[in-house]
């Protein structure tokens, strides 16, 4: 066990001192806090764009793209704006809820107090005490577009403030991962779920479309103003998943979510020589060629729905295999982690 | 604007109009020295600030301290409430010679702290020697058996003290109680430094006031000095309890102010008697620990089984010579309560000096004539458990009722061993903004000194202040707050 401790020459300052817990919460805030924004947005243009068609409520598909009927529909009876909102922004008890994650943000936030900067952790302790103190009053009809707007505000300006504040090294890669992992997997959710409320099983892809509906679509992506510069007489849903799911110039897209995800996986793997990290490099790379080499057409005739489970199901796979690789439940020797790079 | 005033007067112009003591002596307006040109200056400004000028800038600092979380936890029936330590503007001021004489005794004190603990883990001449009872010591909750015969690096038990100290009304300075456990509070120090240079920059600008920025770097370098021998670059961490702990901010602060990671018992791992930490990388050894955790919870394997705080195997490695702690386990031995009475004479068996810093009058209830003593004094004593800190459990004579002093008395008798008494000493006061203005309220003073290869005392400390009318307790958790602390460089 002699040689426990030698450890590789550190290429960038903080190569040692990354504990695994950090990484960990790391990963999380980002999440959370990505998360938060995104359904916020969602909550905003179903309250504001969507309304009942073929009596399918907006409010049921939020349950829906969250995978949250079965938990919703044991505490509450009907999908009704009030409840929904209730669930998703204000109760505690649900770990989905806002205020739920507000709470896990200002945990992970807590943890990592002595790695954020200053200006990071002041506004993310404000931010989690405002919603902690959220009401259901405070999210009835009348007020609920500028609590939503708030909410994303808040999220914008934390994303703002670690962008010009946190110092780069392995912290950051991890929060990057955090990011980006959560906006892939909300891509993929959003356009699931839509697309097949909007455009059931056998209704032709050419058929008539309700245009405000696929608005919102592109709203809750905070899309839509990105998609009429690209395609201004385009609204087709071809387009509309090929934008979301294909277009590299779209911060939001799924391209443009595994490109950043290959892109800090890569950097953690070569420039921080964690290369125990490569193998799920590779399950990345594979997943930008699916998506490359496939057009919006073939997506949706192949199965968009097949498509998009296939994909979620890989990016928890990544998450998994990250866990295992930085912060695994029994931890791996420095002798035994750093060559090989397979750690199961 | 009155450049004499004598003690016992209460006089001054604008703000100090009707400020008044009646039997204290005032860190700010009363002394029986000429004031110092520093002092004076202070003292002209103050008076001349406006009052709803100096409440809006305390409402400003403590705005900002919510926002930065700069906060502690205190346990009431159950419930964990996060609360801001109130900040007063008034900075509390020590000339340069009254620091002289403190930063002097303060390194004498923690000199013969360590001299003492090599000995009573090691070769024991003090006891056998009868100095200080043997069963005081070794029968003492706090020794640990664990720490026999072990060399720790350059002789360093206490890397971190503080040094609780009071004024008596001749403005004496006295060692009220040593804390060479885990002493906390430092992060107050610099913090409220930041606040007032950033709240109160008219009051300070232009004196020369000692930085406290050092405390960071000057810990670290302690910490590296004392770390395993062979070892060239020394891998520091900070262990903490956690988020939840009542002191999380300040280990937060301290590992940020030395660059160093936050650790938690989770993070670190034992193999093969030395330390490491689970980082992204795999294990990372690990050298010195800054531990800011009990003794009780460092290791399950030697203490508290069910402790999920600390690190298993932890005391092996330490014994082992493969790791430092900081501080050292044992410690609790030298800041006993009880054994603080014998602290004048511990200083004179080691280093042959007199103590440049007098303990208060202190009866040992243990013995007959402190008990005796004690008993027929109750009333004007106050008497403390020896096992306790923070303020609890203690009974100030003067300020009980007859049915208080009854039910102590029975508690006292029923267990001697556990009490010290002390005569109540009338705390100097410094000006602090109350509702009705700048009122006198009790002071005391904890400066830090840090041991390395040498000690290295802290230019101030934290001014603790009771903000309740007359009181003489000044914890943070019985409704103390804290003053910024100038030491003026000459």
């Amino acid at each position: 066990m002699k040689n426990l401790s030698v450890f590789p020459t550190p290429v960038l300052p903080g190569l040692h001192n990354l504990l695994s817990r950090y990484a960990e919460s790391m990963t999380w805030m980002a999440r959370y806090m990505e998360r938060i924004e995104n359904l916020a947005r969602l909550i905003e243009v179903t309250g504001t764009f969507v309304r009942p068609r073929n009596g399918h409520a907006g409010w049921e598909s939020l349950l829906q793209i969250n995978a949250d009927e079965d938990r919703f529909h044991a505490i509450h009876e009907e999908a009704s704006e009030h409840a929904v909102v209730g669930f998703y922004i204000t109760e505690r008890d649900n770990p989905g809820s806002i205020a739920g994650m507000a709470h896990g943000v200002r945990e992970n936030a807590r943890a990592l107090r002595p790695l954020i900067s200053t200006e990071m952790w002041m506004h993310l302790n404000v931010f989690t005490q405002w919603v902690r103190d959220l009401t259901p009053r405070d999210v009835r009809a009348g007020s609920l577009s500028g609590i939503c707007t708030r909410l994303k505000q808040e999220c914008q300006t934390h994303f703002g403030i670690t962008e010009g504040t946190l110092y780069r090294d392995q912290a950051w890669l991890f929060y990057v991962l955090g990011k980006y992992l959560e906006r892939a997997d909300q891509i993929t959710r959003l356009l699931d779920i839509k697309y097949h409320i909007l455009l059931p099983r056998g209704v032709d892809v050419g058929s008539d479309i309700d245009t405000s509906q696929w608005t919102s679509v592109l709203r809750s992506a905070a899309a839509y103003h990105a998609f009429r510069r690209v395609l201004p007489s385009g609204m087709t849903p071809v387009n509309i998943v090929g934008f979301l799911l294909k277009n590299d110039g779209f911060p939001r897209s799924l391209s443009t979510s595994l490109r950043q995800v290959h892109s800090a996986l890569g950097l953690l793997s070569g420039e921080y020589r964690l290369r125990h990290s490569s193998h799920i490099l590779e399950r990345v790379e594979e997943l930008r060629v699916t998506l490359a080499e496939q057009t919006a057409e073939e997506i949706i005739g192949r199965g968009l729905h097949e498509y998009m489970e296939w994909m979620q199901c890989q990016l928890r796979q990544i998450q998994e295999e990250i866990m295992q690789a930085f912060w695994p439940a029994v931890p791996v020797p420095v002798s035994v982690a750093m060559p090989g790079g397979q750690v199961q | 604007m009155n450049d004499t005033v004598g003690r016992g007067q209460g006089q001054g112009a604008g703000l100090f109009a009707t400020y008044d003591v009646p039997s204290s002596f005032c860190e700010l307006m009363h002394r029986a020295d000429p004031a110092t040109p520093g002092l004076r200056c202070v003292r002209d400004r103050l008076a001349h600030f406006d009052l709803d000028e100096l409440r809006r800038r305390t409402a400003a600092v403590e705005a900002q301290l919510y926002r930065l979380g700069i906060t502690f936890t205190v346990y009431t029936d159950n419930q964990a409430i996060d609360r801001i330590l109130p900040f007063d503007v008034v900075p509390r001021i020590l000339t340069a010679a009254e620091w002289d004489h403190v930063e002097r005794g303060v390194r004498q004190r923690v000199q013969a702290i360590n001299l003492f603990l090599w000995d009573i883990y090691h070769d024991r001449h003090i006891l056998r020697d009868g100095i200080i009872p043997s069963e005081m010591v070794l029968g003492n909750a706090n020794y640990c058996s664990a720490m026999v015969g072990l060399d720790v690096p350059g002789g360093v038990y206490v890397h971190v003290n503080g040094t609780d100290l009071v004024r008596d009304p001749a403005g004496r300075f006295l060692i009220l109680e040593d804390n060479a456990r885990t002493p906390s509070g430092v992060s107050y120090v610099i913090e409220n430094r930041h606040m007032m240079l950033r709240m109160m920059p008219d009051l300070a600008s232009g004196l020369d006031i000692r930085p406290v920025d050092e405390y960071g770097p000057r810990l670290h370098r302690a910490l590296a000095e004392t770390a395993p021998q062979g070892v060239d670059d020394p891998q520091v961490v900070l262990l903490s309890p956690g988020i939840y702990n009542a002191a999380y901010f300040e280990h937060v602060f301290l590992a940020r102010e030395m660059g160093i990671p936050l650790v938690e018992g989770r993070d670190l791992m034992v193999v093969d008697g030395r330390v490491f930490m689970r980082t992204v990388a795999g294990l990372s050894p690990v050298h010195t620990i800054y531990r800011r955790l009990n003794d009780d919870f460092l290791d399950p394997e030697v203490f508290n089984p069910d402790s999920l705080l600390g690190v298993p195997g932890l005391v092996n490695a330490y014994r082992r010579g493969n790791v430092t702690i900081a501080n050292a386990l044992g410690t609790g031995v030298a800041d006993d309560k009880a054994v603080y009475a014998y602290m004048p004479r511990i200083i004179r068996y080691y280093l042959d000096q007199d103590p440049i810093l007098d303990n208060v009058e202190t009866h040992i209830c243990a013995e007959k004539a402190g008990l005796d003593y004690t008993l027929a004094n109750l009333e004007h004593l106050v008497v403390k458990p020896v096992g306790e800190s923070g303020g609890y459990g203690l009974l100030i004579g003067p300020h009980a009722t007859s049915a208080e002093l009854d039910d102590f008395r029975a508690r006292l008798m029923a267990d001697p061993a556990n009490y010290i008494s002390q005569p109540v000493i009338n705390l100097s006061v410094s000006p602090t903004l109350c509702p009705a203005g700048l009122e006198a309220r009790h002071v005391d003073l904890r400066p830090f000194a840090v041991t390395g290869k040498d000690t290295w005392v802290l230019p101030g400390g934290l001014s603790r202040v009771a903000l309740r009318k007359g009181s003489l307790v000044v914890n943070s958790s019985q409704g103390g707050g804290s003053k910024d602390t100038w030491v003026l460089a000459s």
